[in-house]
């Protein structure tokens, strides 16, 4: 039934039977600034919520992933050890911006093989102020100059632009439609509305990103329970993450050269395709998306990587308000990180958060009507790019 | 100038750079720096080659405010530039810092850039039209 690609779907497992990744408890620690809140107790906010929604305590789970990128050695351990829930295996996982679904896949798959009968997924992360700083680019890349991450986002949104006749004026209707979202969301950074017209008149940080296009990185945390699906536990169809292959020049890898080969697909489409192959299901099944939007441009790439739309289409899309919470199919409904930020090791954890509350019916003024499908998608440095599928 | 790093392009004494990259020929791709194995293959027949100093302008726009780690002037110029010839693609840094002023398919050439410091980095201006 399912191909051999990476990625975690469903498998037969001990006995010959089918087994299903339930989701049990999720929890969330906002996403923002908290010069008083440390690392670990972000994380033990978001990992108590998540035990205490699906009904565990000590002893209650066999594995812990913690996705982080900045968070340092063992961070993991350092929030369960503050709980006193250490014993389990422990394992941080790092994928640059899909951190947090690399853990949720490592968790999936335990599950899914038969291995775990509950797994707790969290991510936690404090980053530093300003343009995010890499150990990815070697110390002479960033003193000439070749480092900043909005260069490589400005690059590619202007390639974009050429490639699809979308304009700046698209990209700011991004920034309004999220950051319309995120003003009924307490867990975002930003909760206030903005105009196309402030988003257009704030400076130009890389042409044509201007500064209220791109997300700001932050913290926060997320942490998720699996389970052995029972009932009618919300069911992870698929978690898929995929690197980029060879040669593409501004892929989230940010190589220093490229080929003159613009077919090459991208680590969001690979991803995309494992999972809606694992899942049985395809882009037209999916009610509401939340998707990498590190920049206004990024999100609008995703939607056409993700097969949601055809390249162009977007203008139309953003026209007619079909990605708006009362739209066809709300994408980013939390606000996506242009409202939340991004704090690495737990954005897609986040998201996941997020899709579990509108598929449960408890997402309160950001509800979308009758969601039942549901995809995540992360891409980001190595280039990693995760695609998760919920569904009830 | 001393060379920002070492390996990554020649300078002539009359001051002319040119990028040092790799090129295999069970590939027949190029690739730049010059690396162990074809990037984009993994084909290990890899061979040390001059590669062109002139290209075409793909993708570009402006750096401007200083990122970490980067002590030269803002703004500046940061793009692709497709090198005539050989189906490559570079990342790099831009002479012109103003992207109205680009436009696709511009032509660009192969200069020394100073990045502060006495510092020598590559970069590629446009050819007067």
């Amino acid at each position: 039934m399912f191909s051999t690609k990476p990625g975690c779907h469903q498998k037969q497992g001990v006995g010959g039977v089918s087994i299903e990744v339930g989701v049990a408890g999720v929890g969330m620690h906002p996403f923002g600034r908290f010069d008083d809140v440390g690392l670990v107790d972000l994380g033990v906010t978001a990992v108590q919520q998540a035990m205490a929604e699906a009904g565990i305590g000590p002893g209650g789970f066999q594995a812990a992933y913690c996705g982080t990128a900045y968070g340092g050695v063992a961070t993991g351990h350092r929030v369960l050890g503050a709980l006193a829930l250490t014993g389990t295996p422990i394992i941080d996982v790092e994928a640059g911006c899909a951190s947090g679904g690399a853990a949720l896949q490592l968790g999936a798959e335990a599950i899914a093989s038969g291995r775990h009968d509950t797994v707790l997924v969290f991510g936690v992360e404090k980053m530093p102020k300003g343009i995010i700083r890499s150990s990815f680019f070697a110390p002479w890349q960033e003193q000439a100059g070749l480092s900043p991450a909005p260069a490589y986002f400005a690059l590619r949104a202007q390639r974009l632009l050429a490639d699809t006749g979308l304009t700046k004026d698209d990209l700011a209707a991004v920034c309004v439609k999220n950051r319309a979202h995120g003003v009924v969301n307490p867990m975002a950074m930003w909760q206030e509305p903005v105009t196309a017209e402030a988003v257009l008149a704030s400076r130009v940080v890389c042409e044509p990103l201007h500064l209220w296009m791109l997300c700001s990185p932050n913290e926060g945390a997320a942490a998720i329970v699996l389970r052995r699906a029972t009932g009618h536990d919300l069911r992870v169809r698929a978690v898929s993450l995929r690197s980029h292959l060879p040669g593409g020049v501004l892929s989230e890898a940010t190589p220093l050269c490229g080929l003159v080969d613009d077919s090459i697909p991208s680590a969001t489409t690979l991803a995309a395709d494992d999972a809606y192959g694992a899942a049985g299901l395809g882009p037209d099944d999916i009610d509401v998306v939340e998707c990498q939007d590190t920049d206004a441009a990024r999100e609008l790439l995703s939607w056409q990587e993700l097969r949601l739309c055809a390249p162009g289409e977007q203008a139309r899309i953003l026209a007619d308000g079909d990605a708006n919470l009362s739209g066809a199919r709300p994408v980013n409904p939390s606000g996506g990180l242009l409202s939340k930020g991004e704090p690495l090791g737990a954005s897609a954890l986040g998201q996941v958060v997020e899709l579990v509350h509108q598929l449960r019916g408890t997402a309160g003024p950001r509800q979308v009507d009758n969601a039942q499908v549901a995809l995540a998608h992360v891409v980001g440095r190595g280039a990693n790019a995760c695609v998760t599928i919920l569904s009830h | 100038m001393d060379p920002i790093a070492p390996g990554l392009f020649e300078l002539a004494t009359d001051g002319s750079i040119t990028l040092v990259g790799g090129f295999s020929h069970v590939s027949g791709h190029h690739h730049f720096p010059l690396g162990p194995v074809c990037p984009f293959t993994g084909a290990d027949d890899v061979e040390r080659v001059l590669l062109p100093r002139d290209g075409r302008l793909w993708v570009w726009t402006a750096v401007t405010h200083p990122p970490p780690g980067y002590g030269g002037p803002v703004p500046y110029g940061f793009g692709v530039v497709e090198l005539d010839g050989i189906g490559l693609r570079v990342v790099t840094r831009l002479t012109e810092s103003d992207p109205s002023r680009g436009h696709e398919g511009q032509r660009m050439t192969l200069v020394t850039d100073d990045v502060g410091d006495g510092i020598a980095m590559w970069a590629f201006a446009p050819v007067p039209e």
